[in-house]
């Protein structure tokens, strides 16, 4: 010990820190940026922040090899050679710039229509629809479609918000999770801190999940659920849990629409419709004078025995139709158990375990409240028993209504907004009726009279054109998949290229990578890229792509805008988009430039901002035609949505200087952030916190603070009025009405009520010949396709076998180091195998996006990524099989549009090992050719140039 | 154990040429003069080249002159002096020789020297609780037992060479035998290194990374079994079958030579297996032995 | 010297916690971030982008599946770096003494300065938590963030390891495991911490939480069986019994 060596304990750790939000991942999280002598040093958690408190995933921490990624693009491109060789040249922003003007202005003059906008995880929607809606073009939407839309709508049009980026278990107060169908979500990191919470406290948590790993791995009791049949397990647990009169009927009573009185005359025109007042306000019969009243009249006390008749029609309250549906034998566990691929008592047991959860812990705030009806409430009793879902459930044909099947096991429990169970974050609780409709009908040289997107109410709010044509290129909100708030991107290129409903001329993709990871039918969406007509002119003819890195999308673009990394740029994670609140308080943040780039690259906002102003889109031009904004920033600082409310809500300016909320631009308003570590918090008032649908304290304050324009209260929709309204059309009680082929369907799936069907799909492919469940998860170590440039996380996740069961597995006679033959309906994969006990009896998966075209991402084409990675895309396609008819459905949710990828079945075989992954696409040429001749300095040669901010 | 090159040479070489110098400095009536320089060339040749092998399993060899200063608890530190010192007294032992002076008890001095760097050369591997199949007194027996049969080969004593082909081939068998159930002997089990064994039997799924790194480069290494099996005989075949074949036919000359690089091919093989078949405990966590 | 110190007072460790972990890989980023930037040399990585990448790493994160006798499989995410063992095999076998364990802390550490790049000292550590590092050289390993836990430069709620700072699910602990009543050691008491490979005799100051007992299924049926009771088994029967539970609200 005596020489032991002397070490510097104290090193400093870097010459600054700078504090912005990570975009490794769209969950947002606060990062404390180290840099030494103007680089990059080191990447760790903001303790401040409200999202992460601190802690970091691995993405995160890996955020600053994004920066030295060869892969990073450098300079605008203009393709030179053929689409998808990726052969291109570099010009001058001038040139790009011009280059897109000179495609879109004629477009927007003619037919704003040709242009097709549509974005990826981009966290500057509010932008992006707002200059969408500028041009003029209905098809815009951002990737919610392929993504989590069931969920999405179904939270909305149920619940006025959904578990997806607007909820949250009360991490704080429950006693049991329930967990869905979730690998890792877009609350990553909050997620993970609440199921600590969760442990530390002793209370339990089971995951329903075919696979157990991750978040399943660590819960207490494990469902290992057939993929697709969530909605007939939640519908047993309503079974037993309304048999047993384990429900809160106070809640129900209160708070959802369960009294509110139905039109119960088959041959009544409105059958299935509310009772409703003059001014339209669905009835309910009031327990103190027995009488109709409005749901929201003062003190009214509805009744869930409610009955009327008026006019000759017989009224009751929704709550028989609820007891008469889910009380019959079809739920009973014994009946779905097999199909659901779990046993009886199972399911029983987690009824029981919900209902002792529920009504037997006492969690009850000591915080008086009054709701909307003018009642006061001494406390705000709980039901600590909270749920959360994501894509298990949501990507499935049958996702909508699973979901809503969730929310009303949620809402029988009065486990909504209560202490204990699940949570809104502002701006939320907001419902369907309060959002925007559809606008689709666009006027050359004008702006689409309101946002593309929105939230129908009925037939007559789709997105039709005179003669009964979807108006949209994705097809949104037509009969095909009426309540598609967030359109179809997995449509757009096959639509497109197929001339159906017409064709399109221009393109625009920013932050998607569609030619692989993003598509099914991965190498069809590159043929439909570079199909041609007899002319041999390009179907699509430009496709312009705003990417930051040399992705699969790059090689199949005409014209590359290359954006910065999201060190180097301004963000807004606004409170008019997807903002980072938090259940107890209203919160946006921002990105800013903590380093400078070193090459010819600019955000894409601003790039998207200086476009506006070049085809002089209305908002982004001066009275006299010069830009308005010179960069986002700007456009952040001063552009206003509404008189006093603008992207960001803090420190903006009052009368008496500085207020919060509402108020007008301040000039200074990005560096008060920057001053607060890159974010903005408004905590709730206590007495607003809980109970926000029906709360006024919380109505009031979302009022003051310019979330709404007024209070909006909202009964959960357990009946979902607008779903009735379509099958009323498809029943032929209703104009519009759907065409022939689609009046069954959109009966059967649109039920106001949830129900479970199986998943389209089964009725397409035989599941004798198919028997096999085939999945993906997200790698908590990567995010899509963009991790793989990482030098770090891509030593973590670099080849993705696929897992299979011990059944299979045995089935098949593998053992350690065999292939498989994955084979579906529309294609067939050889893949690496390997196998896993925890796994549901017929279910394979893999992990997503691991799988890597060669050549793209300046890796070398022989990397394990290339040649032992596979996408499962390849098996799925964007259309189910043909039927008798000829025709082919999209392979999507009928009611919402959302990708059904987890429906995919399959068949396996043993096969020979080959040499790489079937299928095998070719390198991408230019890519490969670049890659080797780049002139950009290697990451670890970096000019020292990062000197300021630009 | 990855069975790298540079180590499987450095153990076979600096053991012929220590075995040499054993039986050298044990001999009572050394070579003198020119012959003694051959002979005493021939062990250094071999030492020293088998220690230049060495440094180039160091990764930092500029450094290597730090590796004397652990003596007291390293045995790599032990066999660095212990060479250094074998090679000195023997040198100053041959210096004399050439000029035809045997200072006898400096050879048996510089004899128990070399000994005891084949041995601490041995010891390196057998201290390793680690690797099961080396942790065992038979690791420095067949070390030593092998460096005194080289030795024996290279300065030509048939009859000391013939019984110690015998006694290190057997033991090299028995080795084999014993060896292979070392690791379970030694008790080291995913069980133990995770410990999951109580509540059910444990079994690697997702590996911590895809990518390769140090540990399964160098600790990791697997032989198929029959591949093994082929080799142990040929190695035993070689190392000491043939050499004692050749050693009992006329032209001792020819065939002794012959006996040699027969016996020093089948030390190389049998150095191979014995890196190579060497199981670390390490490779449980990734689901290997 | 590379003798091991004879006792050492405080022993600084971590407690990984089996049950909340849930595999994220947190931990590993987080130390390669950190260390990519402080004590030794930067840890590097070959074939970045190439077709065979490695590189070095301090913490990495396995997993297993266990087979329980009856129920489902069980799955366990592994976390595992140096666990600065008390009986560090790891230390008197290297010949440079660059291998050392100090006194003060218990904490192992390499002296770059004076490593040989032998690999010797990660072959007698039974627990994989030693890496070369492929540029430099040296042996890397876990330093228990040795410069941060004392470092004046960071605010005090910042010395603690970087992979402690940075999990999510709160599964690792750092603190004292000398000292009976430290935070950690109740946690380990509590919980009944375990070493791994107690049979090499390495004696681990790190100490791993068991994952707690899962799928309980049946355990406690006949407690749950009444939450189940039926009220009706008809929609008829359900409805009296609202009529005569609302009635009595
Ligand atoms: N690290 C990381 N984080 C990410 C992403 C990423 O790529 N990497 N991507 C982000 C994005 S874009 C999204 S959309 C979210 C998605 O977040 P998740 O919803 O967590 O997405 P997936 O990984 O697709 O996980 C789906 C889970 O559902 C399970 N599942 C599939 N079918 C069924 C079923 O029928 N029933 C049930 N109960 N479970 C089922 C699968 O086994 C899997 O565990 O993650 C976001 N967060
Ligand atoms: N089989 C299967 N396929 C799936 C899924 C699945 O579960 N299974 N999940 C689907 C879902 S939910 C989603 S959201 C999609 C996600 O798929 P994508 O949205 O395609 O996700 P990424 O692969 O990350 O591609 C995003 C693109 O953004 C680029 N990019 C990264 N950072 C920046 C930046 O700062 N600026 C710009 N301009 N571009 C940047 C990347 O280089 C990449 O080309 O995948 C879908 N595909
Ligand atoms: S979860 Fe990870 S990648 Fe996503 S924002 Fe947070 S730290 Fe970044
Ligand atoms: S874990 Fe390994 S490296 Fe760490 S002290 Fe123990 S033996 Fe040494
Ligand atoms: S690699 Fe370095 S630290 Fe390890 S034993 Fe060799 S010299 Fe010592
Ligand atoms: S304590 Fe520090 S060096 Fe050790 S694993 Fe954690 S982060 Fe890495
Ligand atoms: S960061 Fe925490 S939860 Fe994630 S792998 Fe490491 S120990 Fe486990
Ligand atoms: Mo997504």
């Amino acid at each position: 010990m005596t020489d032991q060596p002397k070490i510097d304990l104290s090193p400093r750790v870097s010459d600054e820190i700078r504090k912005t939000t990570c975009y490794m991942c769209a969950c947002r999280c606060g990062i404390n940026v180290h840099l030494k002598e103007g680089k990059v040093s080191y990447i760790e958690g903001n303790r401040d922040h409200p999202i992460n408190r601190g802690v970091l995933c691995a993405k995160g921490a890996a955020g600053i090899k994004q920066v030295t990624s060869p892969a990073r693009l450098r300079a605008p491109l203009r393709r030179v050679g053929p689409r998808g060789s990726g052969e291109f040249e570099e010009i001058s922003w001038e040139e790009a710039l011009d280059l897109a003007t000179s495609w879109l202005k004629p477009l927007r003059e003619t037919a704003p229509e040709k242009l097709a906008f549509f974005t990826g995880r981009d966290q500057s929607q509010s932008l992006t629809g707002w200059w969408a809606q500028q041009f003029g073009t209905p098809n815009y939407a951002a990737h919610g479609g392929f993504c989590s839309v069931n969920m999405a709508a179904a939270g909305i049009y149920t619940l006025g918000g959904s578990f997806w980026e607007f909820g949250s278990p009360d991490w704080e107060h429950a006693q049991l999770l329930l967990l869905f169908g979730v690998a890792e979500d877009h609350d990553s990191n909050p997620i993970k801190m609440g199921l600590a919470k969760l442990k530390a406290r002793g209370a339990r948590i089971v995951g329903v999940n075919p696979i157990r790993s991750g978040y399943n791995a660590i819960a207490d009791e494990w469902i290992g659920i057939t993929p697709g049949t969530d909605g007939l397990f939640i519908l047993s647990l309503v079974h037993e849990l309304l048999r047993a009169g384990k429900i809160d009927l106070d809640f129900l009573a209160r708070f959802s629409n369960a009294p509110v009185l139905l039109d119960c005359d088959p041959k009544s025109p409105d059958h299935g419709l509310f009772l409703g007042d003059d001014a339209g306000r669905p009835l309910v019969i009031d327990r103190r004078t027995g009488k109709p009243a409005p749901w929201d009249g003062e003190g009214v006390e509805p009744d869930l025995r409610g009955k009327l008749r008026r006019a000759g029609v017989t009224h009751r309250a929704v709550m028989y139709d609820i007891a008469e549906r889910y009380l019959a034998p079809d739920y009973a566990p014994e009946k779905v158990a097999e199909r659901c691929g779990i046993a009886p008592e199972q399911i029983r047991r987690v009824a029981a375990e919900l209902a002792r959860a529920a009504f037997d812990s006492d969690v009850t705030l000591d915080q008086p409240w009054t709701d909307f009806r003018g009642v006061a409430h001494k406390t705000m009793p709980g039901r600590p028993v909270a749920m959360h879902a994501m894509r298990g459930i949501s990507a499935h044909a049958n996702g909508f209504q699973t979901c809503r099947a969730l929310h009303l096991l949620q809402t029988l429990l009065g486990a909504v907004e209560t202490p204990g169970s699940f949570r809104f974050k502002p701006p939320y609780p907001k419902p369907a009726s309060a959002h925007p409709r559809p606008h689709f009908r666009s006027t050359p040289g004008q702006p689409l009279d309101g946002p593309a997107l929105g939230y129908p109410q009925g037939p007559e709010d789709l997105a039709l054109t005179e003669d009964g044509a979807p108006a949209r290129i994705d097809k949104a909100f037509s009969w095909e998949n009426p309540l598609s708030p967030h359109g179809l991107m997995h449509m757009v290129i096959s639509n497109a290229a197929a001339g159906d409903p017409y064709r399109i001329d221009t393109l625009f993709l920013y932050m998607a990578n569609m030619a692989w990871n993003s598509s099914m039918n991965t190498r069809g969406t590159m043929e439909m890229l570079t199909a041609t007509d007899e002319a041999g002119e390009y179907l699509i003819p430009h496709v312009i792509y705003a990417d930051a890195y040399r992705s699969e999308t790059v090689a199949y673009a005409d014209l590359i805008l290359p954006d910065t990394t999201y060190l180097e740029r301004h963000d807004c994670i606004s409170l008019l988009d997807r903002p980072i609140s938090e259940p107890d308080a209203a919160a946006d943040a921002i990105r800013w430039p903590v380093i400078a780039p070193d090459r010819d690259v600019r955000p894409f906002q601003s790039v998207l901002l200086d476009l506006g102003a070049r085809l002089g889109l209305p908002g982004m031009v001066t009275e006299d035609g010069a830009p308005k904004y010179t960069d986002y920033a700007d456009y952040i600082t001063n552009h206003e949505r509404k008189p006093g409310i603008g992207p960001l809500a803090g420190w903006r300016m009052g009368p008496q200087g500085l207020t919060h909320g509402k108020g007008d631009p301040n000039a200074a308003q990005i560096d008060s952030y920057i001053g607060n570590g890159g974010f903005f918090t408004a905590p709730l008032p206590e007495e607003a916190a809980y109970y926000k649908p029906w709360n006024r304290a919380y109505q009031d304050w979302a009022v003051s603070f310019g979330l709404i324009d007024k209070p909006q209260p909202a009964l959960i929709q357990l009946w979902c009025e607008p779903l009735r309204r379509f099958q009323l059309a498809a029943e032929g009680k209703r104009a519009p009405q759907p065409p022939e082929a689609l009046r069954g369907r959109i009966r059967t799936t649109l039920d106001p009520l949830p129900l479970w069907y199986a998943p389209m799909s089964d009725a397409f492919e035989d599941p004798a010949e198919y028997p096999v469940h085939a999945l993906t998860q997200r790698p908590m170590a990567m995010y899509h396709s963009w991790g793989s440039q990482n030098a770090w996380l891509r030593q973590i996740h670099g080849v993705n076998p696929l897992y299979l069961p011990t059944y299979w597995w045995d089935k098949l006679a593998l053992s350690e180091g065999d292939w498989v033959r994955v084979t579906s309906s529309h294609g067939e994969i050889t893949v690496p195998a390997a196998r896993m006990a925890a796994l549901n009896k017929n279910t394979v998966w893999t992990w997503n996006a691991i799988g890597k075209r060669k050549g793209a991402w300046a890796l070398d084409p022989k990397a394990p990524e290339a040649t032992k990675g596979f996408l499962l895309n390849h098996l799925i396609h964007e259309l189910l099989p043909a039927r008798g008819d000829g025709m082919r459905w999209s392979n999507s949710d009928p009611v919402t549009g959302q990708a059904a990828w987890f429906d995919l079945r399959v068949k396996l075989e043993k096969s020979a090992a080959p040499d790489e992954a079937q299928p095998v696409f070719p390198v991408i040429p230019g890519f490969h050719l670049s890659a080797n001749t780049q002139k950009t300095p290697s990451p670890e040669a970096q000019p020292p140039d990062n000197e300021g901010t630009p | 154990m990855h069975p790298a090159k540079s180590i499987i040479l450095f153990t076979t070489l600096s053991g012929l040429g220590f075995g040499l110098l054993v039986w050298l400095g044990l001999d009572p009536t050394p070579p003198t003069g020119w012959v003694a320089f051959v002979f005493f060339a021939v062990a250094y040749a071999l030492a020293l080249g088998g220690l230049a092998a060495s440094s180039r399993h160091l990764r930092r060899p500029e450094r290597a002159l730090k590796a004397f200063s652990q003596w007291r608890s390293s045995w790599l530190s032990r066999e660095a002096w212990g060479a250094l010192l074998a090679l000195s007294v023997m040198a100053l032992y041959a210096l004399l020789l050439l000029f035809g002076v045997a200072v006898l008890p400096l050879g048996w001095l510089g004899a128990a020297l070399s000994l005891a760097t084949v041995g601490a050369t041995a010891m390196i591997y057998a201290q390793l609780k680690t690797v099961p199949r080396w942790h065992h007194w038979s690791t420095p027996a067949l070390f030593l037992s092998l460096a005194l049969t080289g030795g024996a080969l290279l300065s030509g004593r048939v009859l000391a060479a013939s019984l110690l082909l015998i006694v290190s081939g057997a033991l090299q068998a028995w080795v084999w035998w014993d060896g292979d159930k070392r690791f379970a002997r030694a008790g080291t089990t995913l069980s133990s290194a995770t410990g999951l064994g109580e509540r059910g039997t444990p079994r690697a799924l997702f590996p911590p990374h895809t990518g390769s790194n140090y540990l399964l480069d160098e600790m990791v290494y697997v032989v198929g079994r029959r591949h093994a099996q082929k080799l142990r005989v040929i190695a035993l075949l070689l190392m000491a079958l043939l050499p004692l074949i050749l050693l009992q036919l006329p032209l001792p000359h020819v065939f002794g030579l012959l006996a040699l690089v027969s016996h020093t091919a089948g030390v190389l093989v049998s150095r191979w297996l014995f890196f190579a078949e060497a199981e670390h405990v390490v490779g449980l966590y990734y689901g290997r032995r | 010297m590379t003798d091991l110190p004879q006792h050492s007072e405080k022993k600084l460790g971590l407690v990984i916690d089996l049950d909340t972990c849930v595999g994220c890989h947190a931990c590993v980023v987080a130390c390669k971030g950190w260390n990519d930037q402080a004590y030794g040399a930067p840890l590097s990585d070959s074939e970045p982008y190439g077709a065979d990448p490695s590189g070095a790493f301090l913490n990495r994160v396995h997993s297993y599946e266990v087979l329980p006798e009856t129920g489902p499989a069980q799955h366990v995410h592994f976390p595992k770096s140096c666990l600065h063992c008390e009986d560090a095999p790891c230390v008197p076998v290297c010949p440079t003494g660059a291998s050392y364990k100090r006194a003060e802390d218990g904490i192992v550490l390499v002296n770059e300065d004076a490593c040989i790049g032998c690999g010797l000292c990660a072959w007698a550590c039974p627990y994989g938590a030693r890496e070369m590092d492929p540029s430099a050289g040296v042996m890397k390993k876990c330093t228990l963030c040795v410069d941060r836990i004392y470092n004046d430069a960071l605010p005090e709620e910042d010395r603690e390891p970087a992979c402690v700072r940075t999990c999510p699910a709160n599964a690792r602990h750092f603190g004292d495991l000398g000292d009976p009543e430290s935070a950690v050691s109740q946690l380990v008491a509590e919980r009944g911490g375990i070493d791994l490979m107690p049979e090499q005799g390495t004696r681990p100051v790190n100490k791993y939480l068991p994952p707690r007992p899962r799928d309980g299924w049946g355990g406690d049926t006949d407690v749950l069986a009444p939450y189940l009771e039926p009220v009706a088994e008809e929609p008829e029967g359900f409805l009296g019994w609202l009529d005569r539970t609302l009635g009595k609200l």
